[in-house]
């Protein structure tokens, strides 16, 4: 790499299924205005903006022309970037390389979504080549039930462990403010109460449309170090496809996302990533895909995470924090999620999560964006003077 | 470090209901690896894709644009929702941060298949202002007309001849859509589609998809012996309503230059650039990019044109390909221009040859409501 990136600023705005109140053009200024007021940064600063969200569910064509104006790029270099779920960790990644490239020294990287004004379902049912596959119209549903039946069948897993994974992500959400449910959940058997949607998936294992927005500022080391705040350094990322040529009817794969990982730990040395690693802000849009991708990415062996999970290992004050933020089961603004992971990690590195900081001592963070046809975006984060 | 193209190749562009998109960016994809003898999919880390879902009205077009780049279980793969320029752009950035030694890029868009195109444009405007004006590109483009021709005393003629010297120029590239040399008469009695601008004075939709492979300095080197180096990169965004802009006057295109040239250290465009490919989406903006990019004073771009200085013959050749008044694609557009002007500093653009053989090129694209947002690539010969 040129140049070592650092993230020195983060913002995201709070997260509802509607925000009457703004447009896109102002709901996006709300998070860019919090990153800059993070960063410590006035606006003129910034020297390129990579932005981007899922391109057809606003319906708005060229977004980014309209964008312009209200993230501050007029006069600016701009870059739109749409890569459907993982658009966010893609956002993170291009503004990584940009500062990498040495061409900036301050990129800012702007995703959002704002569903209500579209129609997300509409939008998901072309995602399906059109000769081939569009008669599969459940969308994101009927998949991630899958992955459950199949979690249950291959590992043995109790009908209640997707129902654990959401009471532990409910308790990290009440204590998130920028979390979108927050909802006040006591125990296993109050979520098993949630209906089915497809069985064994039911309405509290699967994510919320979100609208919001999330803004993070990268910055050359050279230009970090000179910043108020503690930078979060960029040690590597990368992106994996696996294209719409998966077997119907059989099991589904995950292969992007153990070759993501798998990439990420080898070229940095990572052997052991639950010892390794601190902080997993992972983008998993159901409980049980949570389960079955920590084993995945190789956290745990096959069969481990649901155990795990009956332990207490992955609360925020466990031994492996997953998505203390409440993830993406909590909140889910498409094109924001995937930054959102990448901005919590952050927080969390430099000890600035508030109440839904971990208790382990930060030192290295995991975020990934998933979306498409099974694409897998995976970032590594370590704190400062680690 | 540098970043080199090592190989491209487009489709030829025209309306091509035969292929589905992906297949035209297969098409495209496999003749350029083929050129240098890469291998499909293990032969680069990374992927840059350009396609638009509007276009395709398919979600996640990169779906099948990225399958057929190679993007299954192996390189990385992104998805650029603007001008194809900006794609050749953000596959330069990934070489220059390290993360990859060798890129592939596509652009494809399939704009027969749309039965109204200011339709989907019309979304491109703000939703609270703009949009609910009906306001098309092309509508766009005329107010820029009119207000460019007000301040620099152009004349309708002078819109006719832009499209008559691409045409006569596109006459000898077999791969643009129109290549029929047209008079003045045609130009002006074509239907009005804004005015000033009509149906001739518009780039034609058509269909195709570019490919190109960029490659770090030393990868570049060992895949080719004539590499052509990407010495500059600059874009620029302007603001979106149009009544904020001096539409006659494209501010985002001059700081865009000003930090390419900055790059390639490049002091007096006019002087020192051999050859321009530019991004002329209707007649009036070829006046305006040629001026707005340098190469000539302000409001002297007619006037050249006319004198001859934009020939392929001429002391500064410009859209020597015919340029976009020929047709080629959306989307395509701007990582055509790369490709075109890769073509001539190697000495393989056939009968689109400029006389002079150029050592440093630029290459242009835009996307956005005239001209909102510009790019610009400065390409040297390597060898």
């Amino acid at each position: 790499m040129a140049i070592r990136p650092a993230i020195v600023g983060v913002g995201q705005t709070y997260h509802r299924s509607k925000r009457p109140d703004v447009n896109i053009g102002e709901l996006c200024t709300e998070a860019v205005r919090a990153a800059l007021e993070d960063a410590k940064l006035p606006p003129e600063k910034i020297g390129a903006f990579v932005v981007g969200n899922m391109e057809l569910f606003e319906g708005r064509y060229m977004q980014d022309m309209w964008q312009a104006d209200f993230v501050g790029a007029v006069g600016k270099p701009l870059i739109r970037v749409t890569t459907g779920g993982t658009t966010g960790g893609t956002l993170a990644s291009v503004a990584f390389e940009h500062v990498a490239s040495g061409m900036f020294d301050l990129v800012m990287a702007v995703g959002f979504e704002k569903q209500s004004e579209g129609d997300t379902r509409a939008g998901l049912k072309t995602v399906a080549d059109p000769l081939w596959n569009r008669w599969q119209t459940t969308g994101a549903i009927g998949y991630f039930a899958r992955v459950a039946t199949f979690y249950i069948k291959e590992t043995g897993a109790p009908e209640d462990a997707g129902s654990r994974v959401r009471l532990r992500l409910a308790r990290h959400a009440a204590r998130n403010p920028h979390a979108h449910l927050r909802m006040d959940l006591e125990s296993v058997d109050q979520v098993m109460k949630f209906p089915y949607l497809i069985p064994p998936l039911r309405q509290s294992d699967m994510c919320p449309a979100s609208e919001g927005a999330c803004a993070i500022i990268v910055a050359s080391e050279e230009t970090a170090r000179k910043l108020p705040r503690k930078p979060v350094w960029v040690d590597d990322w990368t992106s994996v496809h696996k294209e719409m040529v998966y077997v119907r009817g059989g099991r589904h794969s995950t292969a992007d996302l153990e070759m993501a990982a798998d990439r990420l730990f080898r070229r940095n040395g990572i052997r052991e990533p639950m010892k390794d690693i601190s902080v997993a802000e992972i983008y998993a849009p159901a409980t049980w895909a949570e389960l079955e991708w920590l084993e995945a990415y190789g956290f745990c062996e096959k069969g481990d995470a649901w155990k795990l999970e009956e332990k207490g290992q992955f609360h925020f004050d466990g031994p492996f924090p997953v998505n203390p933020s409440g993830g993406v089961v909590c909140t889910n603004p498409i094109g924001a999620t995937g930054l959102i992971r990448v901005a919590e990690c952050a927080l969390q590195l430099r000890g600035d999560a508030g109440e839904h900081q971990i208790t382990r001592k930060p030192t290295r963070g995991f975020s990934t964006a998933w979306g498409g046809s099974g694409w897998t975006v995976a970032h590594l984060l370590s704190a400062d003077g680690l | 470090m540098k970043v080199g193209i090592v190989a491209a190749s487009r489709t030829a562009y025209g309306e091509l209901p035969r292929w589905r998109p992906h297949e035209l960016t297969y098409l495209a994809v496999e003749e350029a690896l083929a050129k240098i003898g890469l291998p499909f999919r293990d032969g680069y880390q990374d992927i840059v894709t350009c396609s638009s879902d509007h276009w395709e009205g398919m979600t996640l077009t990169d779906i099948r644009h990225g399958e057929v780049a190679g993007g299954h279980l192996g390189p990385g793969e992104e998805k650029v929702c603007d001008d194809g320029a900006n794609a050749v752009l953000l596959g330069c950035v990934k070489i220059l941060s390290g993360q990859a030694d060798t890129v592939l890029v596509t652009a494809c868009c399939k704009e027969t298949e749309v039965l109204d195109p200011s339709v989907i444009e019309n979304f491109a405007f703000d939703v609270p202002f703009q949009q609910l004006l009906g306001l098309d590109f092309t509508q766009a483009a005329a107010l820029q007309a009119v207000q460019y021709m007000d301040r620099t005393g152009l004349l309708p003629e002078d819109l006719a001849r832009a499209v008559i010297e691409a045409r006569r120029k596109g006459k000898d590239n077999a791969d643009v859509f129109c290549r029929e040399e047209v008079s003045e008469e045609e130009v002006r009695d074509s239907p009005m589609l804004a005015h000033p601008i009509t149906t001739l004075q518009r780039r034609p939709f058509c269909d195709g998809a570019v490919a190109l492979v960029l490659a770090s300095e030393d990868k570049a080197l060992s895949l080719s012996p004539q590499p052509v180096w990407v010495t500059g990169l600059g874009s620029c965004c302007e603001a979106h309503n149009l009544g904020d802009r001096d539409l006659s006057s494209p501010e985002a295109l001059r700081a865009a230059a000003a930090r390419a040239y900055g790059m390639a250290g490049i002091r007096d465009p006019a002087a020192e650039i051999d050859l321009a490919e530019i991004s002329d989406h209707y007649a009036h903006q070829f006046y305006l990019w040629c001026e707005g990019l340098g190469l000539c004073e302000d409001g002297s771009a007619a006037r050249r044109l006319q004198a001859g200085n934009f020939d392929r013959q001429g002391p500064l050749p410009v859209n020597p390909s015919g340029g976009l008044l020929c047709g080629v694609p959306r989307y395509v557009a701007g990582a055509n221009a790369v490709m075109e002007a890769f073509e001539q500093l190697r000495g393989e653009a056939a009968s689109r040859s400029v006389g002079k053989p150029p050592r440093i090129a630029v290459a242009h694209g835009t996307s956005g409501p005239a001209g909102q947002h510009h790019c610009v690539i400065v390409l040297e010969r390597g060898f």
